[in-house]
């Protein structure tokens, strides 16, 4: 679904309530699953991981849009200290469920949701503005044309 | 989530505030997940002490003693604003490594404050009911689930090692659902506790022979870089050459849980799931099937080694995942009668479990007599704890390989124990 008005585009996807709430910030997108321990540091808001297309880049108060989640059970922690630190986060739009993802979003109390009707990863790039309406299981995205 | 009379007796505050807002917690993340129910378990592994700084200054801001250890697990272990009691566990419970090795204060670079918070942590947990093994393997010291067991475990290493190797069911739980756990016995019954997801839908043929504990670390990094969280089953003839011992599955599994999130893989003829292919497939078609072979060995050992630079290696580190007391015992052997290089050190981190059993061996005596140090409790990737000044490290590890560069910022060689052993002793990394 798309709508062209003026140099404004805003899509609507819908999707699976995983942690309901509302919320609206600037996308971050990869197409690389995340490492929770040893692939962010929750002090700075970052992605460390050596490999990651990410890396050195801040995800806090940006809705994360990703794949997965990978690597190690400290995952949620890390996410859980960055919650409390004040670096976490926005927002999570993810493909794959897994416990790791599911436990992270649950305790970074950050609206979550996934099982998408159209693959977010291929229609929402960095920067886009996008509203999550977990509760309801709607995602607007808003892209100024360049 | 469909729950039972019990499960809603424990969420409505029959058993008290912490067991109401472990079963909260627990819903809240079965229903992220998708699941239908509970399963019950009676093994859980988990971490319930407070080891960071971080921790000891929201503990201390909560209030002196036990009302800052209240806090600490309130928030980090039941995700509550609530400040509950801490209560003794239902299940049983292992404490998984922690954050620094409280006997070695001064290599892990923590402040004796630090320790002296631990140790009230560690005596909370105690007082929990939760046994200190203070390990990332617990199937090493005591806690070997049984097929089919549910449990509900933490630590990538350990819940591959408990699924695939063990034939137990667990997901890769964390901090707070196993915590939950403890207290409940519940867990969302969802992925590796049902038949379907645990049959394999990738297959690998191997045209090599695996044998060492390298290879198989090799396999297992190669592996979850491919696979991902996905269930894989490996046959062929190169299997068959050495049956693999607890070090190689145990290496094999971290490292493939490292780079990509295997929870679960099958041997066939080997691991208790995959008697034949027919088996660990469920009679299904595998929707892909790749081969292993030089090549594809040869791309990852450059690829785990592509953070080697400097040949003069400053620090050597052993026991990811903690090491088995045949490992302790083969490296005492290698590095009886010589000494750790003056520009090098080396660090071994084993269960407190089998240091007693290497100090009683004389193995502890043989590697410190060398200039080496037998930790327990951490290692170098969590404590983020190295020697002072270390710029390159050599390991005989994928997993640490994986993830010391990403932490410290460090450079890693990765290499068989022999090679591991020869680098501390001569300060140089010889490539084979």
């Amino acid at each position: 679904m798309s709508a062209v008005a003026g140099s404004v585009q805003t899509f609507v996807i819908k999707g699976r309530c995983v942690v309901p709430g509302v919320v609206e910030a600037e996308a971050l997108v990869t197409r690389d699953p995340i490492s929770g321990w040893g692939g962010v540091d929750p002090r700075t808001g970052t992605v460390v991981e050596t490999r990651h297309e990410l890396r050195g880049q801040c995800f806090s108060g940006k809705v994360l849009v990703f794949p997965g989640a990978k690597g190690s059970s400290g995952w949620s922690a890390q996410f859980h200290v960055a919650r409390v630190m004040g670096t976490g986060p926005a927002a999570w739009l993810f493909n794959q469920m897994s416990t790791k993802i599911a436990l992270g979003a649950v305790v970074s109390h950050a609206p979550a949701m996934t099982d998408f009707d159209q693959d977010p990863l291929a229609l929402i790039k960095t920067g886009d503005w996008v509203k999550v309406d977990a509760t309801h299981g709607i995602v607007t995205i808003t892209r100024k044309s360049q | 989530m469909t729950l039972t009379d019990e499960e809603k007796a424990m969420r409505d505050g029959r058993d008290g505030n912490a067991i109401a807002c472990a079963m909260d917690l627990l819903i809240r993340y079965g229903e992220a997940l998708g699941a239908e129910n509970f399963v019950e378990t009676r093994n859980v592994c988990g971490t319930v002490t407070a080891t960071t700084p971080f921790m000891r200054d929201f503990a201390l801001k909560q209030g002196a003693g036990a009302s800052g250890l209240n806090a600490v697990f309130s928030e980090f272990n039941l995700d509550t604003t609530e400040r509950v009691d801490v209560p003794k566990v239902k299940a049983f419970s292992s404490h998984l490594q922690l954050g620094f090795d409280p006997h070695h204060p001064l290599e892990m670079g923590v402040t004796e404050q630090m320790v002296q918070f631990y140790k009230k942590s560690e005596a909370m947990a105690a007082k929990m009911g939760v046994q200190m093994m203070n390990t990332c393997t617990p199937y090493q010291v005591g806690n070997v689930p049984t097929r089919g067991e549910h449990c509900a475990w933490m630590e990538s290493s350990a819940v591959v090692y408990c699924n695939s190797v063990l034939g137990a069911r667990t997901n890769t739980e964390g901090r707070e659902s196993t915590s939950s756990a403890m207290l409940t016995c519940r867990i969302p019954n969802w992925g590796y506790h049902l038949d379907e997801p645990r049959l394999a839908t990738l297959g690998i043929e191997l045209d090599m022979p695996v044998a060492s504990v390298e290879d198989w670390g090799l396999l297992g990094y190669w592996m979850g870089d491919w696979v991902q969280d996905r269930v894989a089953v490996i046959s062929g003839a190169g299997l068959k050459a050495a049956v693999p011992n607890l070090p190689r599955l145990k290496h094999f599994g971290a490292a493939a849980s490292s780079s990509g999130g295997v929870e679960l893989f099958h041997l066939v003829g080997i691991t208790p799931e995959a008697n034949t292919l027919e088996q660990a497939t469920g009679g299904r078609p595998l929707k892909e099937v790749r081969r292993y072979g030089p090549r594809e060995r040869e791309q990852t050992f450059e690829r785990i080694n592509a953070f080697g630079v400097d040949r003069d290696v400053d620090y050597v580190m052993l026991g990811c995942p903690h090491y088995t007391i045949e490992q302790i015992w083969e490296a005492a052997q290698l590095i009886e009668g010589r000494k750790v290089h003056e520009n090098s050190a080396l660090w071994i981190f084993t269960p407190r479990a089998i240091k007693a059993l290497a100090d009683r061996n004389g193995y502890t005596k043989i590697i410190e007599d060398a200039g080496g140090v037998i930790m327990t409790d951490s290692c170098s990737a969590m404590s983020r704890a190295v020697p002072p000044g270390t710029k390159v490290v050599a390991l005989d590890s994928a997993k640490q390989a994986h993830y010391l560069p990403a932490i410290l910022g460090v450079q890693a060689w990765f290499g068989t124990t022999v090679q591991c052993v020869d680098a501390a002793c001569t300060g140089k990394w010889v490539s084979p």
